[in-house]
């Protein structure tokens, strides 16, 4: 089922036996011929890195020569050391807090945008839907830098904004530790673009005749949504919610450009990626590093598997005819 | 469609004709569902889209404040207008009180508020005079500190100029333009080729193959960074191009998927002629498949292109400290290390590094925003 999530549409070759005549193997040596590029590209960037990164987790390799010790293996030594090192539970803690914001919100966001943009009483759609996906083409070293001062507690336009509507005390949204997470998921949800155009080819994608069954026998708007459009975009959603939490495993950038790679304040915004990024390019601990890659690889592939595992009870392929 | 078109707030008003109908036999007053149908469409559009539309300018306003204060100097910052503007001055010539002075409105007795020149500040009484006629000096009490100055607009962009020379920014544009300019030919010739040799052809492992694309977009790419990078520091390509562009010559799995998608589209009886033709499966992808398939293969190269003008940390850990062979994103990023305080100027910096993606997109939306809809359809 994987594989029809993301990749689309099986066709037919996929399925039909070919036999061994000559034809049959020519046809194989030519598609994997064709295929190659690909079957090189994995051994080289992905298949070789992946194994060499687990085997560099039980050395004490370093990225910088220091000076002519050789590299040795030391055991379970980083993993241990990763068991017991505050700054990855600070990491991992950081990670979920704003996981469990972030891949919600960047799923209902642009679920509304693309319920607004659909709309059919709605002037110039397709004006609208080149407005909202915009912010998704700002740089984001630009966007970090637009942020970083439109929400400045004093002279930010967001501030002002909220104190002309009456809230007084607006906080320091980067600077206080209990806002800098929720001020982070507000900042990515302007790069929904992506998601927002996907949901709305999905709605789009809706047949009409569900909705009028649905409405003659008497479904108001809330039964509409979770009866028809919910359960008919569910592979979808599926899908953005797999993009989001693959997102979440590696969010970085962000934080970091905007913050520092300490993670203020206090370290309420030093997630995971940027524990693994000091350990391996401040400190060339490569081992090390390569130790908590792996180890987010580990988290990563358990909860991926276990949303594959529970499409079955929520994604629904009935009228997958494509 | 019909049904879509909920939770935005003000659908009530739109409620669908036949029930209008049965309330007014009900409830026969004045009221918004005596207008006729046409009209009560045309209401229920209009809320729609100036909902939509304050929503959007709260999506945006983060670009509103970024072009709004790159037009201002950094006095006008200090100032805490909104837009820049600059305190209004008057220079007075001759006459006792010569020289340069803010000008504030002040409200007399008379009940005018007249702009005054502020010729000697004082604690609790202040002297103004008037600009036409600066000999007779006003004596006004009160504080002046609370008195209003006038403001006048006055944008300058000279931010720009700065910003493009501190940048380097013809030298980013051009590193920018080769990294993604190669890695783009990479990524196109390489994709349609998987992509065609999965649509096309039948061999042994394809579930595997396409499996093993999809394990691709689900793994972390810290986990095979440390090694990469540890490889490409033992070929010597560390402080080069390299590591940016050769990795995109080996296909990537959402090009692929979005190429071979649109590939199962194209009806095979083409191909099929052209190989009766003698045409080899090269030559029929050259001529038969790329010909219908444009659109999505410059989709394949707009979303590389995008790809490499945002792409910052591989350039960041392979170019540190090659500062001539940096692309934008890291140029963008040290120019802001160094000019932090400088607010408009770094804002200014910031949409010259936008301006490029920004009006690709918008000149080349159609296809872009369709190649996007491509992927979401494969779901």
């Amino acid at each position: 089922m994987a594989t029809t999530l993301f990749a689309g549409s099986p066709d037919e070759t996929d399925t039909v036996d070919i036999g061994d005549g000559r034809l049959a193997k020519r046809e194989r040596r030519r598609g994997l011929l064709f295929v190659s590029p690909w079957l090189i590209g994995l051994t080289l960037f992905f298949v070789f890195p992946i194994v060499a990164s687990l085997v560099m987790s039980f050395t004490d390799y370093r990225l910088v020569a220091d000076g002519d010790e050789p590299t040795k293996f030391v055991g379970l030594e980083n993993w241990r050391t990763m068991l017991g090192d505050d700054n990855v539970r600070n990491g991992l803690w950081v990670t979920a807090k704003f996981g469990l914001l972030f891949v919600p919100m960047s799923i209902f966001v642009p679920l509304g945008f693309a319920y607004l943009l659909t709309s059919e009483r709605l002037w110039g759609r397709s004006f609208f839907r080149v407005m909202f996906y915009l912010p998704s083409m700002v740089p984001f070293v630009a966007g970090v830098i637009v942020w970083r001062f439109y929400l400045n507690n004093q002279s930010g336009w967001l501030s002002r904004l909220l104190r002309g509507a009456g809230w007084e005390g607006t906080p320091n949204f980067l600077n206080d530790k209990n806002w800098v997470l929720p001020t982070l998921v507000f900042m990515a949800m302007w790069g929904v673009g992506n998601s927002i155009i996907i949901f709305i080819a999905a709605l789009n994608g809706v047949p009409t005749q569900l909705y009028e069954a649905a409405k003659i026998d008497g479904a108001g708007k809330w039964r509409l949504f979770r009866d028809v459009t919910w359960p008919m975009i569910s592979p979808i959603t599926f899908y953005n919610v797999i993009i989001s939490l693959v997102g979440l495993g590696q969010y970085f950038l962000v934080p970091f450009v905007l913050l520092g790679p300490e993670g203020p304040p206090e370290g309420a915004s030093r997630f995971y990626t940027m524990v693994f990024f000091r350990e391996t390019f401040s400190f060339f601990k490569g081992g090390y590093g390569a130790a908590l890659a792996w180890g987010m690889f580990i988290i990563v592939f358990a909860i991926t598997s276990l949303l594959f595992w529970s499409a079955k009870f929520w994604v629904h392929y009935e009228y997958e005819e494509r | 469609m019909t049904a879509t078109t909920t939770a935005t707030g003000v659908d009530r008003k739109g409620t669908g004709n036949r029930l209008g109908r049965m309330a007014l036999a009900k409830e026969p007053q004045k009221s918004f569902r005596d207008l006729d149908g046409p009209t009560k469409r045309f209401i229920g559009k209009a809320g729609v889209t100036l909902f939509a539309t304050i929503i959007m300018v709260g999506f945006l306003l983060p670009l509103v404040f970024m072009g709004v204060t790159s037009l201002k100097t950094e006095d006008q910052l200090a100032n805490q207008q909104i837009l820049p503007k600059t305190v209004d001055t008057v220079t007075i010539t001759e006459g006792e009180f010569a020289g340069d002075y803010d000008l504030l409105s002040v409200p007399l007795p008379d009940g005018s508020t007249p702009a005054l020149a502020l010729v000697k500040p004082g604690r609790e009484e202040s002297t103004f005079v008037d600009p036409a006629a600066p000999e007779v000096p006003i004596e006004w009490v009160g504080r002046w500190r609370t008195l209003e100055p006038g403001y006048t607009l006055d944008p300058t962009f000279e931010n720009f100029g700065r910003a493009y020379d501190r940048l380097n920014f013809l030298q980013l544009l051009r590193n920018t333009g080769v990294i993604a300019g190669l890695g783009m030919a990479g990524t196109v010739i390489s994709s349609t080729l998987v992509a065609y040799g999965l649509s096309r052809f039948r061999m042994r492992f394809k579930g595997l193959i396409i499996a093993s694309l999809v394990a691709t977009i689900i793994l972390p790419r810290f986990v095979t960074l440390v090694p990469t990078y540890a490889v490409f520091s033992r070929l010597g390509w560390v402080g080069t191009w390299w590591p940016l562009i050769v990795p995109h010559f080996f296909a990537n799995a959402y090009n692929v998927f979005l190429l071979r998608q649109f590939f199962l589209t194209i009806p095979r009886d083409l191909d099929e002629a052209a190989e009766i033709d003698g045409a080899g499966p090269l030559k029929t992808l050259i001529t038969v498949i790329l010909p219908q398939a444009k659109g999505a293969i410059l989709a394949v190269a707009l979303f590389h292109f995008f790809f490499a003008w945002n792409d910052f940390l591989e350039p960041l850990i392979y170019l540190s400290g090659r500062r001539d062979l940096q692309p934008i994103s890291v140029g963008l990023y040290e120019f802001l290390g160094l000019y932090d305080t400088a607010i408009p100027l770094v804002q200014a910096g910031a949409i010259l590094s936008m301006s490029v993606p920004i009006l690709v997109f918008l000149s080349l939306q159609k296809i872009f925003l369709g190649g996007i809809d491509l992927s979401g359809s494969l779901k």
